[in-house]
């Protein structure tokens, strides 16, 4: 494997992210509240794995490895993504909001980074962006049914949202690897998108019936590869088949 | 049960530009519009559709086999309507 | 008897030309409770069979396996949608069939209480399990119940892709090292016998055969169909390089079919009963998904009543 240079390190940030939580995303299948909604769980999840595995392959192609190598051989403390992501399920709110945050988030990133001067993120932002617009106006949809719905979902939602709060800060954090790439009009800052992020929040939790967490918190570390304790864990899972047999094709 | 208090939507599809719409199927939700996404999960997983209509089962009227000797029975005399029912002399074309 | 209910005569009438049965005809409640039966069951099977692959979706050991084996699992809930949509039809609703699932009334296809202990297995149950479906699945294309004929080429559709790469990986394994090559052989050791009790008892035991074949609910017998399933199997086996683990499996030219050994019914009746590994364990899983979802659809349902109040409210 190739020592890693700042575009390879940011393609492999955003594919941990997507392999992250589309590895969580796909707890959902056979365990939804309805096939319906189990049905479109696993499109999410398919989404992301798919995301996931384009930007290992375009990674591996720089660190001259593979899109598996990538995702399976590295350990929780190499692995990069956002701690958001990773946060184990949940209840049905728990995964709900975790998803319209993100899928808020994404939204507005992937629009910007189509217009990335890297041709090859441009180009899986344009396939994202795309899949991003239909994942937000069902999650939000789902924030505004679950919200708005019965007392008892009232208050799963609102406890949801306080547990997740203080996640949020670090989808805006701009390390220097990020800002540089973004004066090479590479990576998108982040801290821009904040604005229009807390507006589209706003906005949904006031048609959901639902307020904004009193306490704020901000944990972060996920690109440096501090985790929760739970990342390992389902890395455990995950990767322990394909390593229990190297070399070999599957 | 708790799905019963969810409703049933019957599900069309129009596979391309230029079709009918095809009914595929059912799906349960809450409304109209969770239907047309629950739909689209479900029955557009392959990109089979361009084009979703839900209607809600109990919307749908439908004509009961008993009625089929006044309903369509009286249709089924009228050859004139069919273009086979007149026999072109040979060689004639584009007709 | 036909003659005292000229509805019936019709209804035979209808079948026996090859019509096919609309939700709004005329049936004898004996035809409508038969489908009922085997079209919630088949749904069951559909919904239930997510468990032993979707167990693995977690650690498929690559990425592509993991998309592959998401996509399967999933399609399986649509098929198991689909088939819940089609038996509404008859006058049932998905609560209650769910309820007869849960409660042990109504079945599923026993083939799922097996475990699946390796990832092998996910290939076996695509190629062998899901082949066995198939077979019977590709025959009730020409089921006489319209709404069930039509979920069935809807389905057979898309589950040729499912046999396929069941298939696909146990030629990778195959083709692997010793351990994997290990791992397929053990797969097919467990699974070949269930998938050939998959197509139920011979003709001569089966209790709702007859009346069904009649009725052109079942199209062909149980041991046509499994017939038809081992003659296409072995070859696909011998391929693999693998054996399927029948030592009387051979050609029989004057039959122009395979013969094989006898299936140990005993088996498969005791799983039916009760005692094969997982069949607490699906149940639980799926009544445990059932309760945790109650407050989603609760809340749903709550949400669009609100919304239908408010609309008249304007």
């Amino acid at each position: 494997m190739t020592e890693p240079d700042n575009l390879s390190t940011y393609v492999l940030r955003l594919a941990d992210d997507a392999m992250v939580l589309g590895q969580r995303i796909s707890e959902w299948t056979s365990n939804s509240p309805n096939l319906e909604e189990d049905i479109a769980n696993s499109n999410v999840a398919l989404d992301y794995l798919g995301r996931a595995r384009m930007l290992y392959a375009y990674a591996a192609t720089m660190l001259n490895t593979t899109e598996d190598d990538l995702a399976f051989m590295r350990d929780a403390r190499q692995y990069t993504n956002l701690l958001m992501h990773e946060l184990p399920k949940g209840d049905y709110a728990f995964s709900t909001v975790r998803q319209f945050f993100i899928d808020s988030f994404d939204v507005l990133y992937f629009e910007q980074l189509i217009h990335s001067g890297d041709a090859q993120l441009a180009a899986i932002a344009a396939k994202t962006f795309k899949e991003c617009q239909y994942h937000v106006r069902r999650s939000r949809d789902l924030m505004v049914r679950l919200g708005d719905g019965t007392d008892e979902s009232n208050s799963r939602m609102q406890t949801a949202l306080d547990e997740l709060w203080g996640y949020r800060h670090e989808l805006f954090m701009d390390d220097e690897l990020e800002t540089e790439l973004q004066q090479q009009g590479v990576a998108i800052t982040r801290a821009d998108l904040q604005p229009k992020w807390d507006a589209a929040i706003q906005d949904c939790l006031t048609e959901a019936t639902l307020s904004i967490p009193e306490a704020d918190w901000t944990v972060s570390g996920g690109r440096a590869g501090v985790h929760s304790e739970h990342l390992g864990h389902m890395l455990d899972d995950m990767q322990c088949l394909h390593r229990s047999h190297p070399g070999v094709t599957w | 049960m708790s799905e019963s208090t969810l409703v049933l939507f019957e599900v069309f599809v129009r596979s391309n530009r230029g079709l009918d719409h095809q009914h595929v199927g059912s799906v349960y939700a809450s409304d109209h519009e969770q239907a047309l996404v629950n739909a689209r999960d479900v029955y557009i997983r392959r990109g089979e559709g361009v084009s979703i209509w839900v209607v809600k089962t109990t919307d749908i009227v439908a004509s009961q086999e008993s009625d089929v000797d006044t309903f369509y029975d009286p249709m089924d005399d009228k050859a004139y309507r069919h273009a086979m029912s007149y026999p072109m002399p040979e060689g004639v074309k584009n007709i | 008897m036909n003659d005292l209910v000229p509805e019936l005569d019709n209804f035979q009438q209808k079948i026996d030309d090859e019509q096919r049965i609309e939700p709004k005809d005329w049936m004898p409640e004996k035809y409508r409770l038969n489908l009922i039966r085997q079209m919630s069951q088949h749904a069951h099977s559909e919904v239930i069979g997510m468990q032993p692959e979707g167990n693995w979706i977690s650690s498929a050991p690559s990425l592509y396996r993991k998309i592959v084996l998401l996509s399967k699992v999933q399609d399986e809930a649509g098929h198991g949608l689909y088939l819940y949509s089609a038996t509404e039809t008859l006058g049932i609703t998905r609560a209650e069939m769910n309820a007869r699932l849960q409660s042990g009334e109504s079945k599923y296809a026993s083939i799922f209480n097996y475990p699946s202990l390796t990832w092998a297995d996910v290939g076996a149950i695509g190629w062998l399990v899901d082949g066995a479906a198939i077979v019977n699945q590709v025959s009730l294309q020409r089921t006489s119940y319209g709404p069930y004929a039509r979920a069935m080429i809807r389905i057979c559709k898309e589950e040729s892709f499912h046999q396929r790469q069941g298939y696909d990986i146990m030629v990778k394994l195959a083709e692997g090292s010793p351990a994997q090559r290990e791992m397929a052989q053990d797969a097919i050791n467990r699974w070949w016998w269930p998938s050939l009790m998959m197509f139920g008892p011979h003709d001569s035991d089966s209790v709702n055969s007859q009346q069904s074949m009649k009725w052109k609910i079942k199209r062909q017998s149980n041991d046509e169909l499994r017939q038809k399933f081992v003659d296409q199997t072995v070859q696909q086996c011998e391929i693999l390089k693998l054996e399927l683990p029948d030592p009387d499996l051979r050609w029989n030219e004057e039959r122009q079919h395979y013969d094989f050994g006898e299936i140990d019914w005993d088996e498969f009746y005791q799983v039916i009963k009760g005692n094969g590994h997982c069949n607490r364990d699906r149940i639980k899983h799926h009544v445990k998904a059932h309760k945790e979802g109650a407050w989603v659809r609760e809340a749903m349902t709550a949400y669009a009543g609100k919304k239908a109040q408010r609309k008249d409210a304007a």
